[in-house]
Order: structure tokens, then C-alpha cells, then sequence
């Protein structure tokens, strides 16, 4: 914007006396660096851990579909075609590192080892988190977006404080890289140098508006710039580059040099929710195109050309697939409700006077349904 | 030793530091300026800047990171700047820092606490008068606390720091500079306990927080200027509230109204109300009645007074409650 003096008598210019005007500009947008490759060290047996770890979360999150259309889940938030971002970033963490998940990384939670049928607790509505965070360190899956991402940078604040070598690893979405809470999470892990890595797993849509419509940038990952800390831009269907970009950013956290930044071009094969219908936002054609970018097949196709799997353990890595499969039929299809006079229990240490009154009016509408 | 409320709150989380070097501070200002109020003066001198530090302007990022906190073992204690500020960390609150236990099934409480300087009567701009209480008190899993005087500034923030779950803790700004004799540490206020500040039979004031001033001036005007013997109840603890002691009161006076800054409807005081019509209705002579701030938004400085309910405002609420 320029000012204007003008004035009858000199005409249109400044006077003579006015100081210039002075700022700066900031070059039109942060740009990406070009592709470059790097070595990754992983052994046969790791690599095939992480694809068995992928066709196994493939199968669970297929099977939670299944669930959900025969009434054992209310809900589901499907992951099919992000399982190399998911299962990949979740790779690079060390047993004692956290996990900052939403309802959206079941399979890269799946793949931390958290037990499925507790996993999907959220989902069958038996409990809203089904299993204990400190066992597996994994916060609950987190529904409001971007919330957790604070958590995390919290959690690396307090580990670094306490001296002790342990990494947060969040992950969010394209759509709640919008929120404030996401910016506030990038912000405070730069200032604080926590050891937090961020993993966004843009998979093209926030529920049904496209990323073209989120923001003006072009990737997520160019928001580093903006906190001071380093950015990656990584396709989140290659597992073995999921998996280096997500370790390099952890090892650095681990050495105490603070938060990174990675954004996982993916794509959500299935609908956003098992409640959702693609058909109103986005084409065949769309979703074909990155169906042969399949990141499971894709990386089979990687792991026969390099002679790492025959064919006992691929069998051998579906049989897993169909118990795990199994094991969801028989313990969520028809799984009791609970005793709903447990819904007083937590929500203090001690339950206090008001709910003890509260759960005795609930016990007694519970006891005359039970008598009549 | 006499002591300011501020200086109590200082001395409370100095001592809370001390004894457990999990407890940290942080907030926006409140390292090396020790505080827009000086409370947390002099802290991060003492316990050093990784105890206790200043933040980017962020309150939900405070409030989150708190959790996050919480989560790996630590008991931070964290100060939103002013009540009007302490808004955009409500979705942390009420989302997650009350829902955090129940959610997990018990295993994971949040030792937390949340200051938050409230209220109005300092002559204040706009967003720096809020009385946000009903808000916190309405969510379930939050406790939510208020002092009124320096001790239980003292006492009940000890209380909340050593708390097993998360609290709300509700400073009355503008009693900040409020002098009482102490001997430190206090001890006699814990968390949902009530106190009965004033014994009367006349009639019950219940208050909270910068109300209890108020309460404790119009019954020592009714004392001297009507005869009126004011039985005055300070909450303290809002959530959960100590209702015995409140009903043991309006049941011992027959009459009771309850005091508070914030606006009238669906506020603090019709809970109270509606609490005491319940379980003491039979010993009522009077309906309960409130006494509190108008339902608009916080007025600007020069007409605040107009506002704030004061001893006249009680007053006239007592004499319509001993003419029912």
C-alpha cells in the first residue's frame, strides 16, 4: 500500500521533505526443496515386519468396515490406503516414546500394539478409550482435531525437563491443520525446542472439502518455516520413505534438537466415515488414480522384486490377518454393554456426595427395570 | 505476619514448589516479570527458569501442554492471564482436562491447576471482569475453587496443587490486596468444604470469592444499623459444592439468598437456589433470592459500580427476604 500526499498546488507527488517509505518482502512462498533420496537402515526381518504390520492393519481396518455395516461398531473412521503413513511413522518410535493419535490412525495405533478389541472401543461404544495410555504409551484416540497435537508438545516439555530421552510423535490431518490448536502445537514445540515430531497425514479432504480449499499453501509441510523448525514433505504411500522421514526427525528430537514437521501425501481410500458417501465430493476417476498407487500392494511389489518374502510367509501373514479378524467378531459383535452404574465411577478420584446420589437414583431405575 | 491474598497465592505456590519438584509454573509473564499481578514473583529466581517460565501468548496451548504434562507425571500449575483471556483454553477444559479420567476408565487423572484471576471492581477495559464460573462449574470432572480471603488463598491452593484431579482455581482480583494476620503454612481450608464465615440467625448470605468481602460488610452494617444478626457462608469450594453446610444454614435461618458478580440467569446462584428450594423447602419462610450481577455484558470502568452487587444491594435483598 503507498501513500499519497497530494495537493493543488505541487500536483500529485509527495513533498519534498516526506522520508521514503521502507519494508521488507517475504519471498512469495517458502518453497520445497527437490526430491532427494537417502539411505534407510532397515533389515530384511525389519521390512518385513513393517509390511506384515501393514496387510495386518489392512485386515482390521477391513474387518472393523464389517463390523460396523452388521451393527458391533456404531461408527468407523477408516485408514484404508494410509497404512504406510501411519504404520510407517509409528515404526520409528522406541518403546518408551509416546503416541499422540486420532480416531483417524486406528491402524498406526494398531501397529504401536495396542490390543484391537480395546482400540476399538471408541467405535463400539463400549468405553470411549478401551485401554490403558501407560501400558502402550498412546494417549486416547482424540476426536476433537488438532487438540491432541498440544498434548503432545506438553508431554516433550516434560520429558525434556526431566532430562529424559523421549520423543512425542502426534499425528493430525489436512483438515485440522486449520485449527488453532494445530498452529498454537507448532508454535510452542519451536519456541520450547520440545522433542515433538508432527506427522500430517494429507489425505486430500477434511471430510468432504478438498485441500485446495483448506488452505492457499501448497503443501503443509511449508508451515515449518513459519515456527522454525524443520519441514518434510514425504509420500505417505511409500513405507520406506514414511519410515526414513519419520525416524530422521525422531533421532533428532531424541538428541535434543528439537520438533519437526512432516507432511504424508496420502490419500483416504474409503469414505471419511463408515456415515460418510464419497459420491457427493469427489470422482471415480480420483479415486481410481490413487488406487494404483495402493501402498500395501505397492510395497509387496518392492519386497518380491528384492526376493524378501516367498510366498510360506505371506500365508503365514494372512493367517495372522484372519485371527486378528476373528478375534474382532467374537469380542465386539454382541459385546455387552457394561454396567452403567460405572458412568459415576471416573469422573473424580473420589466420587464425590452429588454422584453418589445420582448413580443411587440410577440404581434404583436400574433395579425396578430389572423387576418388572 | 500479615499478608496480602497476592502474597499468600505467592507464598502457597513457593512452598508447593519446594516440597514437590514436580510442581512447575508457567503462563504467559509470569517468569521474569513474576505476574501481571505478581503472583508468581520472584518463583522463577528461586526455583530456576525450567520450574517455572513464561509462555507464548497461547492459552489453549497453556492449557493443553498442561495435560500433556500431567500425562508424563508432572503437576503443572498454570495462570491464564486474566478471565476475559481465558476462553480460546476452554475447548482444552471442557474437552479434555474434565473428561481425561473418565475417559480413560480412572486410569489417567490430571493433577492440574488452572489460575484464573476473575472479576471485576478494579476499573478495568473490557475482557479483564469476567466471572466465568458457571461455566466450569456446570462441566463435570472439574473442580472448581474461589477463595475469599488471604488463609484459604493460602490454604486452598496448597489443597489444589496436592489435588488428585484437575482444578479450576478462581482468584477474586480484585481482593488481591485484601490483609489478613497469618501463620503460614494455613492449612484449614480443603477442597469441598464451605465455611460459615459469620454465625446469624436472622438470614443465610451465601458467597464466594470477591463476594465474600461484600457478605461480611452488609452484615456488619445489619448488625449495627437494623438489628439483622446475617449468617454469612463463604462456598469456596463451587464444584462440588458442600451442600450440608448450606442447607444446615438456610435450614437454621429460614431465609437465604446467595451473592455473586456474575449475570443472574442460569448462573451459580440459581443452582444454589434451586438446591435449597429442594432439600430445605419445609424450613423456609422466604424464597431463596439472588443477588448478583445484571444480565449484560460487563459494563465499562465508570459505570462498573452500578453493576456489582454491594452491601446496599444484599441489604435491600435481606429486608425483602425478613418481610416475606
Amino acid at each position: 500500500m503507498s501513500v499519497e500526499v497530494s495537493s493543488a498546488a505541487t500536483g500529485p507527488s509527495s513533498f519534498p521533505g516526506l522520508p521514503r517509505a521502507a519494508w521488507q518482502d517475504v519471498a512469495a512462498e517458502g518453497a520445497l526443496g527437490a526430491a532427494e533420496t537417502h539411505d534407510v537402515d532397515l533389515s530384511a526381518a525389519q521390512l518385513r515386519s513393517l509390511y506384515r504390520l501393514m496387510v495386518l492393519s489392512r485386515r482390521v481396518d477391513r474387518q472393523a468396515i464389517n463390523l460396523t455395516r452388521q451393527g458391533a461398531l456404531g461408527v468407523f473412521a477408516s485408514s484404508h490406503g494410509q497404512e504406510a503413513a501411519q504404520v510407517g511413522a509409528v515404526f520409528a518410535l522406541e518403546a518408551e516414546d509416546w503416541l499422540f493419535p486420532t480416531y483417524r490412525e486406528t491402524v498406526g495405533t494398531f501397529a504401536r500394539g495396542v490390543d484391537v478389541v480395546e482400540l476399538l472401543a471408541l467405535f463400539s461404544g463400549s468405553w470411549h478409550c478401551g485401554f490403558d495410555p501407560y501400558q502402550y504409551r498412546v494417549a486416547p484416540l482424540t476426536t476433537p482435531l488438532a487438540t491432541q497435537a498440544l498434548h503432545a508438545v506438553g508431554l516433550a516439555m516434560a520429558a525434556k525437563m526431566r532430562h529424559d530421552p523421549i520423543v512425542a510423535l502426534t499425528f493430525f490431518g489436512d483438515g485440522a491443520a486449520s485449527e488453532g490448536d494445530a498452529h498454537e502445537a507448532l508454535n510452542l514445540a519451536g519456541a520450547f525446542g520440545a522433542p515433538v515430531v508432527f506427522v500430517v497425514q494429507n489425505n486430500g479432504y477434511a471430510i468432504s472439502v478438498p485441500f485446495r480449499l483448506q488452505t492457499r499453501t501448497t503443501s503443509i509441510a511449508l508451515r515449518a518455516a513459519g515456527v522454525g523448525m524443520p519441514g518434510i514433505r514425504v509420500d505417505g504411500n511409500d513405507v520406506i520413505s514414511v519410515y526414513g522421514a519419520v525416524k530422521t526427525a525422531v533421532d533428532r528430537a531424541r538428541r535434543g534438537e528439537g520438533p519437526t514437521l512432516i507432511e504424508a501425501v496420502t490419500y483416504r481410500l474409503e469414505a471419511h466415515t463408515t456415515a460418510d458417501d464419497t459420491r457427493r465430493y469427489r470422482s471415480e476417476e480420483e479415486a481410481a488414480e490413487w488406487l494404483a498407487r495402493d501402498p500395501v500392494e505397492g510395497f509387496l511389489r518392492v519386497l518380491r522384486e528384492a526376493a524378501l518374502v516367498d510366498d510360506a510367509f505371506l500365508a503365514e501373514v494372512e493367517a495372522e490377518g484372519e485371527a486378528a479378524a476373528a478375534r474382532m467378531r467374537d469380542f465386539l459383535f454382541g459385546a455387552p454393554a457394561g454396567d452403567p452404574r460405572e458412568m459415576f465411577d471416573h469422573v473424580y478420584a473420589q466420587r464425590t456426595p452429588q454422584l453418589d446420589a445420582q448413580r443411587a437414583l440410577l440404581d434404583q431405575e436400574l433395579r425396578a427395570a430389572e423387576e418388572s | 505476619m500479615e499478608l496480602t491474598m497476592a502474597g499468600a497465592l505467592n507464598a502457597a505456590l513457593r512452598d508447593a514448589m519446594r516440597e514437590d519438584d514436580t510442581v512447575v509454573v508457567y503462563g504467559e509473564d509470569v517468569g521474569r516479570l513474576g505476574g501481571v499481578f505478581r503472583i508468581t514473583d520472584g518463583l522463577q529466581a528461586e526455583m530456576g527458569p525450567e520450574r517455572c517460565f513464561d509462555t507464548p501468548v497461547a492459552e489453549a496451548g497453556i492449557a493443553g501442554t498442561a495435560i500433556g504434562m500431567a500425562l508424563y507425571g508432572l503437576r503443572p500449575v498454570v495462570e491464564m492471564q486474566f478471565d476475559g483471556f481465558s476462553y480460546p483454553a476452554l475447548n482444552q477444559v471442557i474437552s479434555h482436562v474434565a473428561k481425561y479420567r473418565n475417559r480413560t476408565r480412572g486410569r489417567v487423572g490430571l493433577p492440574l491447576v488452572i489460575r484464573i484471576p476473575y472479576g471485576g471492581g478494579i476499573g478495568a477495559v473490557e475482557h479483564h471482569s469476567e466471572s466465568p464460573e458457571a461455566y466450569y462449574a456446570h462441566t463435570a470432572g472439574l473442580t472448581v475453587v474461589s477463595p475469599g480471603t488471604p488463609a484459604d488463598a493460602y490454604a486452598l491452593l496448597r489443597a489444589s496443587i496436592a489435588f488428585d484431579d484437575p482444578v479450576i482455581f478462581l482468584e477474586p482480583k480484585r481482593r488481591y490486596w485484601l490483609k489478613e494476620d497469618l501463620d503460614l503454612p494455613v492449612t484449614a481450608a480443603g477442597i469441598g468444604e464451605a465455611i460459615v464465615r459469620r454465625q446469624g440467625s436472622s438470614a443465610t448470605v451465601i458467597a464466594y470469592g470477591p463476594m465474600v468481602t461484600t457478605a461480611m460488610e452488609a452484615a456488619a452494617r445489619a448488625a449495627a444499623e437494623s438489628g439483622w444478626d446475617l449468617e454469612v457462608v463463604d462456598v469456596r469450594t463451587l464444584s462440588p459444592v458442600d451442600m450440608g453446610t448450606l442447607v444446615a444454614s438456610a435450614t437454621k435461618t429460614g431465609r437465604a439468598l446467595v451473592v455473586h458478580e456474575a449475570a443472574r440467569f442460569a448462573g451459580y446462584g440459581a443452582e444454589i437456589a434451586a438446591e435449597l428450594s429442594e432439600r430445605a423447602f419445609g424450613y423456609l419462610a422466604a424464597p431463596v433470592l439472588r443477588v448478583t450481577g445484571f444480565d449484560v455484558p460487563y459494563p465499562s470502568a465508570k459505570i462498573e459500580r452500578h453493576f456489582l452487587p454491594d452491601a446496599d444491594r444484599i441489604l435491600d435483598a435481606v429486608a425483602r427476604l425478613l418481610e416475606y
